[in-house]
C-alpha cells in the first residue's frame, strides 16, 4: 500500500500543500496529470529524492517519511531509465543485490529469473548505449525489480517509445503486476494508457489529487 | 512577434518577396572560410614555433650537439628526473584533491559556496610568481623543523607545482561531475547503495575521461612551472633545479643552443605524456 499523507512540497517557484494519494496493496495506480503539474514531484517524494516540507508517507505498514531512499523498498524507474553507462546489462540486474551483499550464487540465479521474466537472457554482456528503447526498458524494470520491492514507482515508463514497442512494454508492465502482485505508482499524462493499465486512475490537478472512474471523460 | 508574417501571409500583396519559393539562402562558405582562416592563425603560430625550434636544432652549427650535450649533462638528466618525479607526484596529489572538491561543488549548495568557488579560481588568476612569494612568506610562519624540510628543498618543487596545477585539475573535474545526472546516484540510492557506494560504483567510473583529462592538465601545467618554483624552491642544482630552472639557468650563462636543447626535450616529454594519456585514455574507454 502507498499511503501519500498531507504532503507539502516547496521546491523555488513551485509548490504544492496537503496532498493526499492512497494505492491500496497489490493495485496498479495510475497518477495523471498535465506536464508540470507535479506528478513526478509526488512520485520523487515517495521515493525520498525530494525534500518534504510537511506530510508523511507509508509504505504497507511502515512509515518511510524519515527513511533513506534505499530503506523504503522501493523500485524505482525513471523517464529518462539512467541506466549505469559503465555496467553491462548482467551488472545492472545484480547492482540493487550486490550492495545489500547478496552471496553470489543467489545474485546469478535472480538474474537468471529476471532475464526469463523480461526476455532479456541475449542482452546480459550488453551494454545500455546499445539497447533500443524497448530493450532498455525492460533492463530499467529488471534492474527496479532486483531485490523484490513492495512498491513500483514507474515515471512515465512509456513515453519515447514507438507505437509497437509501446504495446509490447504496456503488455509486459500487466504481466509484471500479475506475477510479482506488486503495488504500482505509474505518473503519465497519457489517458490511454491510464486506461489499458490503471485499477485505480487518479488526476493532480490545482495542487489536489482526485480519484477518476475509470472510463469517464 | 508571431502576429506579424500572418498579417503578411493575410494581405497577400507582399508574398512575392517572401514566400519560400523565392527566398534565397546564402552559402554557408564564406562563414566556414572565415572560421578556418581564424581558427589556423593559433594553429599555425603553435607549428611554426615549434618548427622553429627543431629547424635551429637540426640546421645551426652547434645545435645538435648542444642537444647531445645537454643529454649527457649529469645537471640535466637530474633535472629531467626531478621534473618526472615531481608532476607525478602533484598530479596524483591534485587528483586526490580535485575529486572531492569537484563532487562537493557539482553535487551540493551550501551557504558559502560562491566564496570557495572564487577561493578556487586564485591560482588561476594570480601570477604565478606570487604563488611563489606566498609560499615563502607561509613557511615563515611554520615551525622551523617543517620550513627546513620543505623550503628550497625538493617538497617545496612539489608543493609549487602543485599550489597551481592543481585549480586547473579541479576545474576540469567539477564540469565532469556536473556533466553526469545526478539521477544515477538517485536511481543508485533507491536500489539500497549509500552515497559513497553510489559514488564509488556509479559516478567515478563515468569520470574516467575526465579524470585524464585533469591529470593531464595538471602535469603539464606542473612541468611548466617556473616562478613559483624559483622562489619557493630555489634554482640549486642537483636539488631543485627542474627543467624550466635549467632553461633559465642556461640563458643567463648566454648558453642559447643548451638553452634550447633543454626546451625541446620538455616539448618532447610532454608530447609523449599527452600520447600515452590518449592512448590509454581512448583504449581504456573502447572509443
Amino acid at each position: 500500500m502507498i499511503v501519500v499523507d498531507n504532503l507539502s512540497i516547496r521546491q523555488g517557484d513551485f509548490s504544492f500543500e496537503n496532498v493526499d494519494l492512497t494505492i491500496p496493496s497489490g493495485v496498479y495506480g495510475v497518477l495523471m496529470g498535465r506536464s508540470g503539474c507535479g506528478k513526478t514531484t509526488i512520485l520523487e517524494a515517495i521515493c525520498g529524492l525530494r525534500r518534504m516540507a510537511g506530510g508523511r508517507i507509508r509504505l504497507g505498514d511502515r512509515d518511510v517519511t524519515r527513511l533513506r531512499p534505499g530503506e523504503r523498498g522501493i523500485g524505482y524507474v525513471p523517464q529518462d531509465r539512467a541506466l549505469f553507462p559503465t555496467m553491462v546489462v548482467g551488472q545492472q540486474l545484480a547492482f540493487s543485490l550486490i550492495v545489500r551483499k547478496t552471496p553470489g550464487d543467489i545474485i546469478a540465479s535472480r538474474v537468471a529469473e529476471l532475464a526469463e521474466l523480461l526476455g532479456i537472457g541475449h542482452l546480459l554482456d550488453r551494454s545500455p548505449g546499445t539497447l533500443s528503447g524497448g530493450e532498455a526498458q525492460r533492463v530499467t524494470l529488471g534492474r527496479a525489480l532486483a531485490c523484490r520491492p513492495s512498491v513500483l514507482c514507474l515515471d512515465e515508463p512509456l513515453s519515447a517509445l514507438d507505437e509497437d514497442t509501446h504495446d509490447e512494454i504496456c503488455k509486459l508492465l500487466a504481466d509484471i503486476h500479475q506475477c510479482t502482485g506488486v503495488t504500482v505508482l505509474h505518473v503519465t499524462h497519457s489517458r490511454r494508457e491510464a486506461q489499458r493499465l490503471g485499477d485505480c486512475v487518479f488526476q493532480l490537478e490545482d495542487g489536489a489529487v482526485r480519484e477518476l472512474t475509470l472510463g469517464d471523460g | 512577434m508571431k502576429d506579424r508574417p500572418e498579417a503578411q501571409l493575410d494581405s497577400g500583396k507582399q508574398l512575392d518577396s517572401g514566400t519560400q519559393e523565392s527566398h534565397r539562402v546564402d552559402s554557408s562558405a564564406p562563414f566556414i572560410v572565415g572560421l578556418v582562416l581564424l581558427a589556423s592563425i593559433y594553429v599555425v603560430l603553435i607549428v611554426v614555433m615549434i618548427v622553429a625550434d627543431l629547424g635551429y636544432l637540426f640546421f645551426s652549427s652547434d645545435g645538435l650537439d648542444a642537444f647531445a650535450a645537454a643529454l649527457r649533462s649529469p645537471e640535466v638528466r637530474y633535472a629531467i628526473g626531478l621534473s618526472l618525479l615531481s608532476c607525478s607526484l602533484t598530479t596524483i596529489f591534485a587528483l586526490w584533491v580535485s575529486v572531492p572538491i569537484g563532487y562537493l561543488m557539482s553535487r551540493f549548495e551550501f551557504r558559502g559556496k560562491a566564496f570557495i568557488d572564487t577561493v578556487l579560481d586564485i591560482p588561476i588568476v594570480l601570477p604565478p610568481l606570487v604563488v611563489g612569494i606566498s609560499l615563502l612568506i607561509l613557511f615563515r610562519s611554520v615551525p622551523e623543523f617543517l620550513s627546513d624540510l620543505v623550503v628550497f628543498e625538493v617538497p617545496a618543487v612539489i608543493l609549487a607545482q602543485f599550489a597551481v596545477a592543481c585549480a586547473f585539475a579541479v576545474r576540469t573535474m567539477r564540469v565532469t561531475f556536473e556533466q553526469i545526472s545526478q539521477r544515477y546516484e538517485q536511481v543508485a540510492m533507491t536500489l539500497g547503495a549509500s552515497r559513497s557506494q553510489a559514488f564509488w560504483s556509479v559516478v567515478l567510473p563515468q569520470t574516467r575521461r575526465g579524470m585524464l583529462a585533469a591529470a593531464t592538465l595538471a602535469w603539464a601545467r606542473a612541468l611548466g612551472e617556473f616562478g613559483p618554483i624559483l622562489v619557493f624552491a630555489g634554482a640549486t642544482p642537483m636539488r631543485t633545479e627542474v627543467l624550466p630552472t635549467t632553461v633559465f639557468l642556461e640563458m643567463q650563462g648566454g648558453n642559447l643552443a643548451g638553452m634550447l636543447a633543454v626546451s625541446i626535450l620538455m616539448i618532447l616529454l610532454a608530447a609523449i605524456v599527452l600520447t600515452i594519456a590518449r592512448l590509454f585514455g581512448l583504449r581504456r574507454l573502447n572509443v
